[in-house]
């Protein structure tokens, strides 16, 4: 009798939802995708208005990689305070966060909450190489631009079916390029070891290094890939180490960076120039290692590090800690996750006064026709630009040298693009 | 009171009432994609495709008393055998389940042989290892498997005739799966292979006794329930369109584990509310809280154990449990004060008959109903 019981109550909830389905359906409102007039007719304007704009994003804020997920917060705190200022345009800006925890199934779900239920204008960065890949063609599909994805795989720049999507930082392909220019011109015989990670980030910057390097002098000796789920790269290190390379290209995440670093410093009879790639450049890594021991270590970088006092008078970085200060006082200024966000925030403003038609298709079109634009987060030299054929927005990075207890910027900054010409599939 | 509980428990009746109640479900369940957000149908999509995942796990652990940790695995098998069928040799959609689904059950099966000789934790940790092992071995085979980018495959297409939109079709395609999946379920608990799997968790000497061959239905227990978990893989598949081996961590066969026990045990409907359960309450608790979804996630999971050990699906029958025991408090305390008008009369004897009379509704229960909410039972030794 217990089971008709429950029969009972499925039964009347059936009936109420039935009920409820004659009366009103959900499924109408969806279709409202609001069209412009004028000389933009046609076009969507779903999430904009003359007085607001409506973006969502999608990061990491729980799960492995729940470090990344504050840059959402300097991604809020900015259009909190370009809000405060007026808005962009007139408009102000709501921005949705949704988390994924990392995961592509749930990225999808929230891409598709964000598109369908709050109706937002654009999917301001999806976070990682697999959540972005898993929602760009759901999105292209349903012609909702996702601008400037936070990854730095090549494939968002040379893929030509997803007009829809961009991606913002240096990709891994150009990051090896200027380590490759920098050992071209200073070591021309360097032979150079490599440690990756044997995933599409490893594997993106590795393949690009060796493409860079073809025809020179500097020759790849030896490499050692290891998996994210491993638990330490020492025997990697200790393989590598037997090849006397000169050089070691070190392709890390954070944690492993560590690692690789920490067996270089102990390994005294092996002393190669250490590259370590902007992924695991932050201090929290060097820090564990001891400064003392990760002196001279190169790697590049292309936005300001608002730990580094030799920026404490720069404007923007001011405005970026005031603002990070007063709108989200649990996130620590000096933390690079958060510059990223700003960074990154303040160009899609750029991207967006750039628009022609205050449209989707507008700002589809102008991250793809962007002409040197400067962003003040970003390091002097390094600019945004885009065009038909090049996807890439950012293509320039300085390198640096870590030296006493912080990273000092060395050399003019390198545009890959006139080094390397433009990068292709 | 007792005879028009008799007559409304009479067999016909009953069967009549399912059979209303099953038409008023169907009808719900074909309705929904035509009221709901295009969003909230991918949603409902998702709930079923976990529920045919957690159906396989609950004849494994809820009426199997095994414990697996490895689902995750199975259901990662079956999405990379139905994506690399898509992107390799281009078969279309419906040919994957079939392969997927025997894949499944072959593998099932080989692991089923540990299943044999190992029991309890010492069983879950070697299923758990294969739950681990998968995804970096995912990311090696990269020839096949895209390695770490994944495969991005055709999602499940509308055919021109249905007219109907892409989130609508996926639906009704993984709800015809998951019926037949779910209706597959509760067939085989009701033969013979059922009741010997009831007898084995029960008492594995006594089943043996009985001409129970212990190692046959220990190993099939464990191929049925990975086909399950394949088919739901595959079924993922068709709806996400997009596979990598990051999607499949160990955390995938937790979640699951999670999902069913919070659903309710050896419940025929346990993992449709398990599936809902994993599904919504992510979204719920990050709306509570956006600084720790996981926090809320967490104590909600506790909650929901702590006000229901069995499980939602076993929650209604606790309820009216403790009603009934209320009840039954109340009426001797309503009898107690009228005693002395009563002389002679035991109060107690005068308490009897309002209890019994709320209570008839629940006794068939306890014979016709399968064992809801029934603790499983891994470690008898």
């Amino acid at each position: 009798m217990r089971k008709t019981t429950a029969l009972r109550a499925a039964a009347a909830a059936t009936a109420a939802l039935l009920t409820a389905t004659a009366c009103s359906s959900q499924r109408g409102q969806n279709d409202q995708s609001t069209a412009a007039g004028g000389a933009c007719k046609g076009q969507q304007t779903t999430g904009i208005t003359d007085k607001t704009i409506k973006l969502g994003g999608v990061y990491p804020l729980s799960g492995p990689a729940s470090a990344y997920g504050t840059i959402s917060k300097g991604v809020a705190a900015y259009f909190k305070y370009v809000n405060a200022q007026g808005g962009i345009d007139g408009r102000k800006v709501e921005f949705v966060v949704r988390d994924d925890g990392y995961q592509p199934p749930k990225a999808v779900e929230e891409t598709r909450r964000l598109v369908e239920q709050e109706k937002v204008f654009a999917v301001f960065q999806t976070l990682g190489t697999p959540s972005t890949a898993a929602v760009w063609d759901y999105l292209g599909r349903q012609k909702v631009p996702q601008p400037f994805v936070a990854t730095g795989a090549s494939v968002w720049g040379t893929d030509d079916r997803h007009p829809w999507t961009i991606g913002w930082q240096p990709n891994y392909v150009a990051e090896a390029r200027v380590y490759a220019k920098y050992l071209k011109d200073e070591r021309p015989k360097a032979k150079v070891a490599v440690l990756y990670q044997n995933d599409d980030f490893g594997k993106d910057l590795l393949g690009g290094f060796k493409k860079a390097v073809a025809g020179s002098g500097v020759k790849v000796v030896a490499e050692e890939s290891y998996e994210v789920t491993d638990p330490s790269v020492s025997a990697q290190m200790a393989s590598l180490s037997r090849s006397k390379a000169d050089v070691l290209l070190d392709v890390t995440t954070p944690k492993f960076g560590s690692q690789a670093l920490a067996a270089d410093a102990k390994d005294t009879e092996w002393n190669p120039l250490h590259i370590l790639n902007n992924v695991a450049s932050s201090a929290a890594v060097l820090q564990p290692v001891g400064f003392k021991n990760v002196q001279g270590v190169v790697s590049a970088t292309y936005f300001k590090d608002p730990a580094d006092p030799q920026w404490a008078d720069d404007p923007e970085v001011k405005t970026y800690r005031d603002a990070l200060h007063r709108y989200a006082p649990d996130a620590d200024p000096a933390n690079q996750f958060n510059a990223y966000g700003w960074a990154v925030a303040s160009s899609l403003h750029k991207a967006l006064d750039a628009m022609k038609c205050p449209t989707r298709e507008g700002l589809r079109d102008a991250v793809r026709n962007l002409k040197d634009v400067k962003v003040g987060m970003l390091l002097p030299g390094v600019t945004m630009s885009t065009g038909p054929g090049d996807a890439f927005p950012l293509e320039t990075m300085q390198l640096m040298r870590f030296k006493g207890e912080r990273w000092q910027l060395f050399g003019k900054p390198v545009d890959t693009r006139e080094e390397f010409g433009p990068l292709t599939k | 009171m007792s005879t028009i509980t008799a007559a409304l428990g009479s067999d016909r009746a009953r069967r009549l009432r399912a059979a209303l109640t099953g038409l008023l479900a169907a009808a719900a369940a074909v309705g929904a994609p035509f009221y709901f957000a295009p969003f909230q149908v991918f949603q409902l999509t998702m709930v079923l495709l976990y529920a045919v995942a957690l159906a396989g796990l609950n004849l494994l652990v809820g009426f199997g008393g095994q414990i697996s940790l490895g689902h995750g695995a199975f259901f990662a098998a079956g999405a990379y055998t139905a994506a690399v069928m898509l992107d390799r040799y281009d078969t279309g959609h419906l040919a994957t389940l079939p392969v997927a689904a025997a894949g499944c059950f072959v593998l099932g099966l080989g692991f089923g042989v540990p299943a044999l000789r190992l029991r309890g934790l010492y069983l879950a940790l070697v299923t758990l290892s294969f739950a681990v092992f998968l995804p970096p071995l995912l990311k090696r085979l990269q020839s096949v498997t895209g390695g770490s980018m994944g495969l991005t495959v055709d999602k499940l297409e509308p055919p021109a005739w249905s007219g109907l939109a892409e989130d609508q079709w996926m639906y009704f395609a993984v709800l015809a799966v998951t019926a037949v999946v779910l209706l597959l379920a509760r067939n085989l608990l009701r033969s013979r292979v059922g009741r010997a799997l009831l007898a084995v968790r029960d008492n594995e000497s006594a089943a043996e006794v009985m001409g129970v061959r212990l190692s046959l239905h220990k190993t099939l227990a464990f191929a049925w329930s990975a086909m399950f978990a394949g088919v739901a893989g595959c079924l993922y598949t068709w709806v996400i369109g997009f596979v990598s081996p990051d999607s499949f961590s160990f955390v995938l066969s937790i979640t699951l584990l999670a999902g069913l026990v919070v659903g309710g045990l050896a419940s025929l409907y346990g993992p449709l509310l398990g599936a809902a359960f994993v599904m919504y309450v992510p979204s719920v608790s990050q709306d509570v809280s956006e600084a720790a979804p996981g926090v809320v996630f967490g104590l909600l999971i506790i909650a929901v154990m702590f006000a229901a050990p069995t499980g939602l699906a076993g929650l209604p029958g606790r309820v009216r449990g403790a009603l009934a025991r209320r009840a039954t408090r109340a009426a001797t305390l309503d009898r107690t004060p009228g005693a002395p008008s009563a002389p002679g009369a035991n109060p107690k004897s005068l308490a009897e008959p309002g209890p019994a009379a709320v209570l008839t509704p629940a006794e068939p229960a306890a014979v016709d109903a399968d064992p809801v909410g029934a603790p499983p039972r891994t470690e008898k030794e």
